[in-house]
């Protein structure tokens, strides 16, 4: 009797504990259970980075169409913060669910997602149509003979210079030469204008720096080989850091750039939209920035390659860029990719486009660009010989990471040209 | 203990008549009894226990056993055994090194400047005075903001170009200050925001302290001829013993688990110049995707939190927390 009460207690007890765990579980197996289940219910988690205008309600509505013309299809999108999505990726990839549709930049960070599960590998779902893409833009999401992700975006890092500025410090030309570019700080320093705006709290901006100069003296095959190696041992690598040394002890940069954020009103870019720095390098994103942190320079805004060093075994049309590109998630669905396939359509791409926020990546469509500052990009970038793609995405993370965290303290002059080398190479060979 | 004892004996008087029992068992009532009792005891206990274990303890265990992985945080469990490697890694990582150097320096200055500087406010809004309930309420107002406010708002002030403190400082004609972006300036200023943040929680402890202190106890004092200072040294400041060992506690627990604020403030920099365990920790697990090797941070933290708290309890409050908590070993009363 006694017995059998302590049994029903028990059993109560243990039913209400599974209770309240399977109410917890059930709603990731609903989701993939629906696919399974029946074709018409569909559920695409979609994950971007595009979180402020003039993307977000582009995307918005294709989802929208989308939704309307597959009615089975049900897309929630999740506009993120960059910072933001990186940290909630890292989160989710530990539970091994990501989301079906994500932001990824493509090379090392990707390969990781890739070899963890997260990322599906898309080679066959997009064979009928991967040929509408640049090859150029597409190859940073094919790794080891594999496609794990599309491209929406692709561009590359330059000089935005401030033609005012430049004119009132006496330089008729924009610097083609390290030397000339050395000369043009100079002269800007001697007529009192900060000459170069700079992210220091962000540390990747400065990260472009060391990239471009060992671009341009180790040369591009270098890095590539340096990585692979897992030594960045090279007497070229830590010329290029002496050269940055060399910049940076001028001061060139504005005052407290150390702490500097890159896009809130005292940033970086702020900086550079308010007039108060005559250059930044920055990616092809650079204008969108300024007029949202600080004001539009217009037709005063310029735009020129990284300068070339002399004796270096670089071309000064080898271009360091990057762009975005979306990954598939492991369990997406395959109207994932058909929905890939819907935004980055010819017809789609050239919505985009207009925004004046993305440069083309499907073959055709760069006739679409009518911002005069993206038509800058695109035109260097059509003639470039060569392409790198951003440190800190190409590499694995920690060493990207590291990259980073290294120029920071060449710049800030706290760490050696050789001391930034050998801690690059540590991290590297620790991976 | 008195408080559960109703409960229990409600649940054992309640269940099956004695002489129901057969007279064949006749130790079975007290065993069914006492069993009977525990399951009550575990049933009751079931809930927080389950919360504890799924919120607090599962997580420490999980950092304790990816930090001997090297793992990148992929997948559902870590494969690569390395053993200590992580943690012999840490004691030759600069930063990590750094990162106790500069809480240590934290741990000071609050212990020498900020809970004095809570006391002597505690102790000015004890007195009787016009609008003491609005002055109270806007020293406590700051510990109310979120952490990230609070930086949001003091990254905003101390900005180089646009802050307004260097707008002040400039018209003071005092020149301008870099604040948050000097790799010399930026503790100091950071140990500024954290004393503004965090003041007002100890006084409002210190008050509380203050405000239990029998009225009887000073008036004596100042009738056997002490003046302010000997009220304060000889009443006001051994009563308030207690307070004080719990502030101090609370300030070095909170130190080591500084993140937050820092991370919004300055990121760690400049040159992770005010970078703080929780800052490095994040940096390497979300940055960097080394999430054993954060985890071995994270490891640190909690051992160095652990052994403080234990080691403080038994030494320090232990003449607070006598009687008030059960001691191992059955108590020395």
């Amino acid at each position: 009797m006694s017995l059998t009460r302590r049994a029903v207690v028990t059993a109560a007890a243990a039913a209400l504990l599974l209770a309240g765990c399977s109410t917890g579980g059930e709603e990731a197996p609903a989701t993939g259970g629906g696919s399974q289940a029946a074709q018409e219910k569909v559920v695409i988690d979609w994950w971007h980075i595009q979180n402020i205008e003039p993307m977000l309600p582009v995307w918005d509505a294709m989802a929208k169409e989308y939704m309307a013309a597959h009615p089975n299809v049900t897309i929630n999108i999740n506009p993120l913060e960059n910072e933001a999505f990186k940290a909630k990726m890292t989160t989710v990839a530990q539970s091994g669910e990501g989301p079906d549709i994500y932001q990824t930049w493509g090379g090392g960070v990707l390969q990781q997602q890739a070899d963890g599960g997260i990322a599906k590998d898309i080679t066959a779902d997009i064979a009928d149509w991967q040929g509408t893409f640049n090859p150029a833009a597409l190859a940073a999401y094919q790794l080891g003979g594999k496609t794990y992700g599309v491209p929406y975006d692709i561009g590359m890092v330059g000089f935005w210079y401030n033609k005012d500025l430049f004119k009132k410090a006496g330089i008729e030309q924009p610097p083609a030469t390290w030397t000339e570019f050395i000369d043009a700080v100079n002269k800007l320093k001697a007529a009192n204008i900060t000459p170069i705006a700079l992210a220091g709290k962000a540390k990747w901006p400065g990260h472009y720096y060391w990239t471009y100069l060992a671009m341009r003296i180790a040369g591009l095959p270098a890095l590539q080989e340096a990585a692979t190696a897992k030594s960045f041992e090279n007497p070229d690598f830590v010329a290029a850091g002496q050269k940055l040394k060399e910049l940076a002890d001028l001061k060139p940069f504005q005052n407290g750039f150390l702490g500097a954020p890159y896009d809130t009103p005292d940033g970086q870019a702020a900086a550079m939209g308010g007039g108060k720095a005559a250059m930044e390098l920055m990616g092809q994103w650079a204008p969108t920035v300024q007029k949202d942190t600080a004001g539009d320079l217009g037709e005063a805004l310029g735009f020129f390659p990284f300068p070339s060093v002399e004796g270096g075994k670089g071309a000064a049309t080898e271009a360091l860029g990057g762009g975005g590109g979306f990954a598939v998630g492991a369990d997406a669905p395959k109207e994932a990719t058909d929905f890939l396939k819907f935004i980055l359509s010819a017809e789609n791409a050239r919505k985009e486009i207009a925004t004046g926020s993305l440069l083309p990546v499907v073959k055709g469509t760069e006739d679409a660009v009518t911002d005069p500052r993206g038509k800058m990009v695109v035109d260097v970038l059509a003639k470039a010989t060569g392409f790198q793609l951003y440190l800190d995405q190409a590499y694995p993370p920690a060493v990207g990471a590291q990259v980073n965290d290294s120029v920071a303290e060449l710049i800030a002059g706290t760490k050696s040209p050789e001391e930034v080398v050998k801690a690059i190479t540590e991290t590297a060979q620790a991976e | 203990m008195k408080t559960t004892k109703g409960p229990e004996s409600a649940v054992t008087a309640s269940p099956v008549p004695r002489r129901l029992i057969p007279p064949t068992q006749p130790r079975a009532p007290k065993n069914q009894g006492k069993a009977r009792k525990r399951i009550t005891i575990i049933l009751f206990l079931l809930p927080g226990v389950i919360l504890f274990s799924l919120l607090v303890l599962a997580p420490i265990l999980l950092a304790m056993y990816s930090s001997v992985f090297k793992w990148n945080g992929f997948g559902l469990l870590p494969t690569n055994f390395v053993g200590l490697d992580n943690f012999t890694r840490l004691l030759d990582n600069e930063i990590f090194l750094g990162d106790l150097r500069r809480g240590a320096l934290l741990i000071v200055l609050s212990l020498v400047v900020q809970l004095p500087l809570s006391l002597a406010i505690a102790l000015l809004l004890n007195q009787k005075m016009r609008l003491r309930a609005v002055y109270r309420l806007l020293f406590f107002a700051p510990y109310v903001l979120s952490e990230v406010i609070a930086a949001v708002l003091f990254s905003m002030l101390l900005s180089p170009e646009r802050g307004l403190a260097n707008e002040v400082l400039g018209f003071l004609g005092l020149g301008s200050s870099s604040f948050l972006s000097e790799p010399d300036t930026v503790m100091f200023s950071l140990f500024v925001v954290i004393t503004w943040k965090y003041f007002g929680f100890y006084v409002i402890l210190y008050l509380a302290g203050r405000q239990s202190i029998p009225k009887e106890l000073t008036e004596a004092a100042q009738i056997d001829g002490c003046g302010p200072w000997h009220v304060f040294r000889y009443v006001t400041l051994p009563l308030l013993g207690p307070t004080i060992r719990i502030t101090i506690f609370l300030s070095v627990i909170g130190t080591i688990q500084l993140f937050d604020l820092v991370y919004v403030l300055t990121g760690g920099g400049p040159v992770h110049a005010s970078e703080t365990l929780g800052v490095t920790m994040y940096d390497i697990g979300f940055n960097r995707f080394q999430v054993g090797y954060a985890s071995a941070i994270s490891v640190v933290m909690f051992l160095l939190s652990l052994v403080f708290a234990i080691g403080y309890q038994r030494f320090v409050l232990k003449r607070d927390l006598d009687g008030a908590t059960t001691t191992m070993g059955g108590g020395r009363r």
